[in-house]
């Protein structure tokens, strides 16, 4: 069933009585040809490209509770290309362009809201470090826009450019940058990889996999085997628990990230704005609520929750540049699992068993680079070569030296 | 959190810096063959538990020792607090 | 007997119209007794809403109060104290609360059932950002927040204690007085400015006293203890781990009050006790969400608390016999069969229609649809609440409770007094406190038989704030979305300001008719903390504007600040950035002037702010040698040595010069921005990697004040400071030495000859104390050479002429190698990093290599920033050689110069290529040099 205006109509005018359910309720099948792990944003994502753009079938997505539960389900639903890296900003550029064009690819409307993406700088040396960033994204057909505070104080009025520790001098800019509705990714992704015939299977935890000879045969299951030729995981918060169960160990730790939403209010906020000298980063959804975020906690956790320290911090960053905001109200907070890689970025690789793929690291970005990571990964699963743009985020990279450290904090994983 | 530290009893983790796996205390021998393989895994590959973990942390805001502490990544629960050198 | 004052009026507004309540009536108390109907609009439909409940977890009545400029918004009437002059205003209506042109969102219902949105808007498809979302976000949103500064002050503070009591109620209070009478130190936190809880309400006997009698004795009680503290208006909003809660305190609700308007407590408690109480449930049914329609224990709430009577004709709805104390006219008992069909009265309850055909006019309804215990804060660490079906609620989870809580009275799901106070005594005595004076009450038993919902064709109210109904419930699950958290995300039940308080175990029970599942099977939420709104305000405390984060001063701060100093934030210090003499007109004047200076005669710069570690012991040659890629082990007493550090994954960490004092002592600089984590690396080093080394370290950062003293008058200069038996020549005190000395007759100092600007240099420190009299010293004896102080921007300058990596190059992801400074890594020692910094990736040919660059015309202005492109290659990122990192206008030379990283840069000398910078759109044809651009040889360091 297409989605559309007119549709709404008459199911309105007939008691909603023709709405179908968005996927089915898969039960497993004994084999298949493609079985995906986790169905989260990344993992729906993949299994809609397969069947979407390269003509897979017979495809499963397994997942130990309900589809969206992880990530995609908690974040702060930021989207944005402006990398310093190329090794990241050409992959996310790719995503960003994916997103641009993801609800009419996929006929939901994830919302998908290009209101700009503004980062402060503070200082000569982190406008200079802006730049480089920049002209990275330029290089990669992405939109930077540099402001001084002329131009800032036009798109944000309400920041504190007089009164504050580290004075605001400007910030960058990315117009297309801007927030999604998270959870419709998740549901948008699904029903599109449904209607191709997907199976996705909730409640259906891995236990195991199949391994015979070096090769990936399929999966142990709560609900159990299933066969398949080729296994891609995709379990950001749960990376190191499931590859153990292939006998692999990752180089990442899982760290608890807090983002907090604030009662809903009328519209005040341009876009997405990111403090340069604290920890904080706002925008505001649909809805009304600030969504905000800063940084990690900083210690290994699977807790999905946090402590008060970053809740105090996140605040003193947030009423710092932006007063106003002290008289709107934490409606709630929450924590997320990230993985957090040893260099800040990601993992799209095949693994040393023959058949078994593995996407995870995606540190706190995981979120804007969901299509992008589905499409990478289906096509690395699909041909057995990367994606030109995904390349460099190899398993092996760390061995060979050719780490993506965005920040420059080395194996630090708290740090990035 | 609270850290039961084992000189100045128990403290708020916000003075206390966090690096992670206290594997990192075994620094490998930079004269084997295997140096390179060796520390590759040392620094990249350490131990992510979802439950007990050996961590390191600095006591930054304090007597500045490091710490080895015994913690439940799901629960959060501390069992044990050492100093990572006896004598610090 | 009421808790209001009747001989306190106090006036207030509410939507520009005066009214009048009384001392310790709430905004809603007093509404109501000015017959305040309508006080707010619903999210979605904006359907005209009345007061619904006397707590927070009041869904309707949510209200702007206005004060000192700026307005806070989405605040609950039924939690703000009345006080004289309050102005509240109505909000999410436009233009007008009796009138709101959104309203004709509620007509178009049929057609915006759960999750319309998501199957719309698409197209055209550049509409979404320009028509379709600016509007729902106009008409979405609850209150508006003003754009300017937050007036209030909040403070912080740390409580610490044997015992927390949450709750003041019945339960809280007997708790707190048991451990306060066992001599336990206790904290009692309400968050209510009364205490008591629903004896304010619900009057029943205790010891032969009246509810509020007992209330007030106990409470005198334990305000006669010591070692009872009792938290009044504060909740304790969540359960951190370890113990750790954290409460708000509100003082006032006045807007810009003098002093703190709240207060955040952190509270590190032993032993929690949770008598949060419980909330009262709504029954949905069609159109149950009329003003007029009530939740039957807040109307027992305005009567007996407030002396408010809400109506004279009030029909009761209920499935408990608890409700049965509600002063009704018209009895509905669901456990009889009956229920209400529908309501009437868009702006007011008329009238209601009864499922045995009666219509009863009524402009007040009291709902009761059993009790949900306040389980919040035993969810904050993820414990999950358990279904009781004889209760038909959910109750805390004993077995997963945060370490060293126990929930007792209503919160743990006993409605019932006497089985209330039984589970204090059995609280009390696991904490091994006193339960002797256990005071006797009686009560019937509650009874409840679950009913949560009259099927019907029109809409029932779920989650009253966000409009979720039954319908769009029982839709979600047509759709698939079936678990609960997908029925929560799809249709937004529990998502408003009151987070599913009232709506979602009723939200559960439907959908577990949908599903045909138990309740218990179906699941629960999570709940999250807080459990009440907390401001961001309060949250960030004192830390905002100027003291977000600490500031430090140099030891010359004073000093440079007289002299026209211009600041810069380098981490949390502020360094003189450059000083203006005279009718200097830019920055770059200044700047240039002190370049200039400090070359053709003598400058001086703070550089306290550079790291300091005193590092001593036999083995600290040796340790050094280990954090070091170079040789300090065989380093002469009375000699420096620049150093280079790297992080154990081979990439240069920081660098520095270390000194040798003597055998066994030596002293290393680090650079500012890395002196704390350098430390942190250096007794990570000493204590977990080499703990037999014998070696002591300490940051002496902040004892020594340090300056820079450079320029080919250096030296002259010094000789007027130094005293006289310290021989300063360059015979006696060369290139890199270093030697304790003293310096206006006879206070200690170190000296290093030093250079970073490549002049004749040296580096002279004092205890921190005599800073500010050694500068005024300085420039004193600097009078006769023209001496200057030069800023940051200058040292930066001198530091690029002479080629020295900074900050920009030591960012991070660079090697020794990347750096050019390859050269120093001692090929006859093991040392940290050196092994990982062998990795393919890191050596290849073509890696990056620190050189100079100079524009091509050499007018043109070469910027930061900019990557560089062979000349005739396509600017996109395959082509990428490298970027800039560095650039200064340098006065000796008269041209922009730069550093970059370029890759194979050490075999490309002469080169041209492009600088291209799309961001400042400013392309310059540069030319690959040397990094060394003024005095490459070194000569001038050494005379």
């Amino acid at each position: 069933m297409r989605y559309n205006a007119l549709q709404i109509l008459r199911q309105g005018l007939t008691g909603h009585k023709g709405w179908k359910p968005a996927w089915r309720k898969a039960e497993p099948k004994p084999e298949y040809d493609i079985i995906i792990v986790g169905g989260g944003g990344h993992g729906l994502a993949t299994a809609y490209y397969l069947a979407n753009k390269f003509d897979q079938k017979r495809i499963a997505v397994v997942e130990k509770g309900w589809i969206g539960g992880g990530n995609v389900g908690r974040n702060t639903t930021i989207i944005r290309s402006n990398y310093m890296l190329h090794e990241n900003e050409g992959f996310y550029e790719f995503s960003l362009k994916l997103w641009e064009g993801q609800e009419q690819d996929f006929n939901y409307n994830s919302m998908v809201s290009q209101r700009g993406v503004i980062n402060l700088y503070h200082s000569d040396s982190q406008r200079d470090a802006f730049v480089r960033r920049g002209n990275a994204m330029a290089l990669n057909g992405a939109d930077p826009v540099l402001l001084d505070q002329a131009g800032l104080r036009k798109i944000c009025p309400f920041l504190n450019f007089d009164n504050t520790r580290f004075p605001i001098q400007g910030g960058l800019l990315q117009p297309r940058g801007g927030t999604v509705r998270h959870d419709a990714v998740a549901w948008g992704y699904a029903r599109g990889a449904d209607q191709k015939g997907v199976d996705i299977i909730e409640n259906c935890e891995v236990t195991g996999f199949i391994i015979e000879q070096g090769v990936c045969k399929g999966v142990e299951t709560s609900r159990g085997t299933i066969k398949a030729r080729k296994v891609g995981v995709a379990v950001a918060g749960s990376s190191s628990k499931v590859m153990a169960l292939a006998g692999m160990r990752l180089p990442m730790e899982s760290h608890v990230l807090q983002a907090f939403v604030s009662e809903g209010l009328k519209p005040v906020l341009p876009g997405v704005i990111t403090y340069g000298a604290g920890h904080f980063y706002v925008s505001q959804s649909d809805k009304g609520g600030l969504v905000f975020g800063g940084d990690i906690d900083g210690y290994n956790s699977y807790a999905q929750r946090g402590n008060l320290p970053v809740v105090e911090d996140v605040c003193e960053g947030g009423v710092s540049i932006m007063p106003m905001i002290g008289k709107a109200r934490v409606l709630r907070m929450w924590g997320g699992i990230m993985d957090m890689s040893m260099d800040g970025s990601p993992i799209i690789d095949k693994t040393h068993i023959d058949g078994l793929y593995f996407n995870g690291g995606w540190c706190y970005g995981g979120f804007k680079a969901t299509p992008a990571s589905g499409y990478c990964f289906a096509q690395l699963i699909t041909t057995n070569t990367p994606h030109d743009t995904a390349k460099h985020y190899r398993m092996d990279r760390f061995t060979r030296g050719y780490m993506i450290d965005e920040k420059g904090q080395g194996a630090q994983p708290n740090m990035h | 959190m609270i850290i039961n530290h084992p000189l100045l009893g128990p403290r708020d983790a916000s003075e206390f810096v966090y690096l992670g796996d206290a594997k990192l205390m075994n620094r490998p021998n930079p004269k084997s063959e295997t140096a390179l393989q060796d520390f590759h895994d040392y620094m990249y590959l350490r131990d992510n538990p979802a439950g007990e973990h050996k961590e390191l942390w600095f006591h930054e805001q304090g007597d500045r020792s490091w710490l080895i502490v015994t913690r439940n990544t799901i629960s959060h629960e501390i069992t044990h607090v050492e100093l990572a050198r006896p004598s610090a | 007997m009421s808790m209001v004052n009747k001989d306190k009026p106090l006036n207030f507004t509410f939507d520009g119209k005066a009214y009048q309540g009384f001392d310790g009536d709430t905004l809603a108390s007093a509404l109501l007794r000015n017959k305040v109907k309508v006080v707010g609009r619903s999210f979605k439909y904006h359907r005209p809403r009345g007061i619904m409940a006397a707590g927070t977890e009041e869904p309707n009545a949510l209200v702007e109060i206005h004060g000192a400029g700026v307005c806070e918004p989405n605040r609950r009437a039924t939690t703000i104290k009345l006080f004289e002059g309050l102005t509240a205003k109505s909000q999410n209506r436009t233009p007008s609360l009796a009138f709101d042109i959104y309203a004709f969102t509620d007509f178009l219902s049929p057609f915006l059932s759960a999750g319309f949105y998501y199957k719309t808007f698409m197209w055209p498809k550049a509409f979404w950002e320009k028509i379709y979302e600016p509007a729902i976000r106009r008409a979405a949103g609850l209150g508006k927040l003003i754009e300017q500064p937050d007036p209030d002050n909040y403070d912080k503070g740390f409580l610490h204690c044997d015992v927390l009591v949450i709750g003041g109620g019945p339960a809280g209070l007997l708790a707190a007085l048991n451990a306060g009478r066992s001599g336990k130190r206790v904290i009692l936190a309400n968050d209510d400015f009364i205490l008591g809880g629903r004896l304010l309400s619900d009057p029943i006997e205790i010891d032969n006293l009246t509810a509020l009698q007992w209330v007030e004795k106990s409470v005198a009680e334990l305000r006669s203890m010591d070692n009872v503290r009792i938290l009044e208006r504060t909740s304790v909003y969540g359960a951190f781990d370890h113990g750790i809660f954290g409460a708000l305190e509100t003082k006032t609700d006045q807007i810009g009050a003098p002093g703190a308007r709240m207060v955040l407590w952190k509270i590190f408690a032993q032993h929690s006790i949770l008598a949060a109480g419980a909330t009262e449930r709504p029954i949905a049914f069609a159109n149950n969400d009329r003003p007029g329609i009530m939740l039957a224990s807040a109307i027992r709430t305005y009567q007996n608390r407030f002396d408010v009577k809400c109506s004279d004709k009030t029909a009761l709805l209920f499935n408990n016999n608890n409700a049965l104390s509600t002063i009704s006219d018209v009895q509905i008992d669901t456990r009889m069969g009956l229920h209400v069909t529908d309501t009437k009265g868009r702006k007011g309850l008329r009238s209601i229609q009864l499922s045995d055909g009666r219509e009863i006019q009524t402009d007040c309804l009291a709902m009761s649809g059993g009790w949900n215990p306040n389980v919040h804060l035993t969810c904050h660490q993820r414990s999950r609440p358990v279904w009781n079906e004889a209760k038909a609620c959910f109750v805390p989870n004993t077995d997963t409770l945060p370490d060293g809580m126990q929930v007792i009275g209503a919160a743990n799901g006993e409605f019932t007094m006497p089985v209330v106070f039984d589970s204090v005594r059995r609280a009390s005595e696991a904490l091994g406190v006193n339960t002797d004076d256990h005071p006797n009450t009686q009560a019937a038993p509650y009874e409840v038989s679950a009913f949560w919902h009259v099927k019907g064709k029109k809409r029932a109210w779920v989650d009253f704030q966000n409009d979720v109904t039954a319908k769009d419930i029982t839709l979600a699950h047509q759709e698939g979305f079936s678990s609960v958290e997908h029925v929560k995300r799809y249709t937004t039940l529990g998502m408003a300001t009151d987070q599913g308080r009232t709506s979602n175990v009723t939200g559960l029970a439907i959908l577990a008719e949908a599903t045909q599942q138990s309740i218990a099977e179906t699941g629960t939420t999570m709940f999250r903390p807080p459990y009440t709104p907390v401001p961001i305000g309060a949250f960030a405390g004192p830390h905002k504007e100027q003291h977000f984060k600490p500031t430090r001063l140099t030891p010359s701060h004073k000093y440079a600040a007289e002299i026209g100093a211009t600041f810069v934030e380098t981490g949390y210090w502020k360094r003189a950035q450059w000083l203006v003499r005279g009718d200097e007109k830019g920055w770059r004047d200044s700047v240039d002037r002190e370049v200039i200076t400090t070359r053709g005669s003598v400058g001086i710069c703070d550089v306290s702010t550079l790291g300091k570690i005193d590092i001593q012991g036999r083995d600290a040659g040796a340790f050094l040698n280990k954090v070091y890629v170079n040789s300090f082990k065989l380093l002469k007493p009375g000699k420096c040595r620049y150093g280079l550090m790297l992080r154990e994954d081979g990439i240069a960490k920081d660098d520095g010069t270390s000194a040798r004092f003597s055998e066994t002592h030596y002293v290393m600089t680090t650079t500012t921005a890395n002196a704390v984590s350098v430390y942190r690396h250096l007794e990570f080093a000493r204590q977990c990697l080499f703990p037999d080394m014998d070696v002591h370290l300490i940051s002496t950062t902040e004892q020594w004040a340090q300056y820079s003293v450079a320029g080919p008058n250096a030296r002259k200069l010094l000789e007027k400071i130094i005293d006289p038996e310290h021989d300063i020549s360059n015979e006696a005190f060369p290139y890199m030495a270093c030697g304790k000395v003293t310096v206006c007759g006879g206070t200690r100092a170190r000296l290093f000859r030093l250079s970073f600007s490549g002049e004749l240099a040296y580096e002279i420190a004092v205890p921190t104390r005599y800073g500010d009299a050694l500068i005024r010293k300085l420039m004193e004896a600097g009078d006769e050479f023209n001496a200057c102080i030069y800023g940051t921007e200058a040292l930066g300058v001198m530091r690029i002429e002479k080629g020295h990596a900074a900050g920009n190059e030591l960012n991070g992801t660079t090697t020794a190698s990347h750096l050019g400074l390859g050269g120093f890594v001692s090929k006859k020692k093991d040392c940290i990093g050196k092994v990982l910094s062998q990795r393919e990736g890191l050596v290849t040919e073509d890696s990056v290599r620190l050189v100079g660059f100079v524009a091509v015309n050499p007018t043109d202005k070469i910027t930061n920033g900019a990557h560089f492109i062979n000349d005739g290659a396509e600017r996109t990122a395959v082509n990428d050689q490298g970027h800039m990192s560095s650039v200064a206008w340098s006065p000796e030379l008269g041209h922009y110069i730069g550093l970059g990283f370029l890759k194979g840069g050490q075999n490309r000398k002469g080169e041209e290529l492009w600088a291209v910078d799309f961001v400042r759109d400013n392309h310059i044809k540069v030319r690959v040099v040397s990094p060394h651009f003024v005095d490459p040889d070194g000569e001038r360091l050494r005379v």
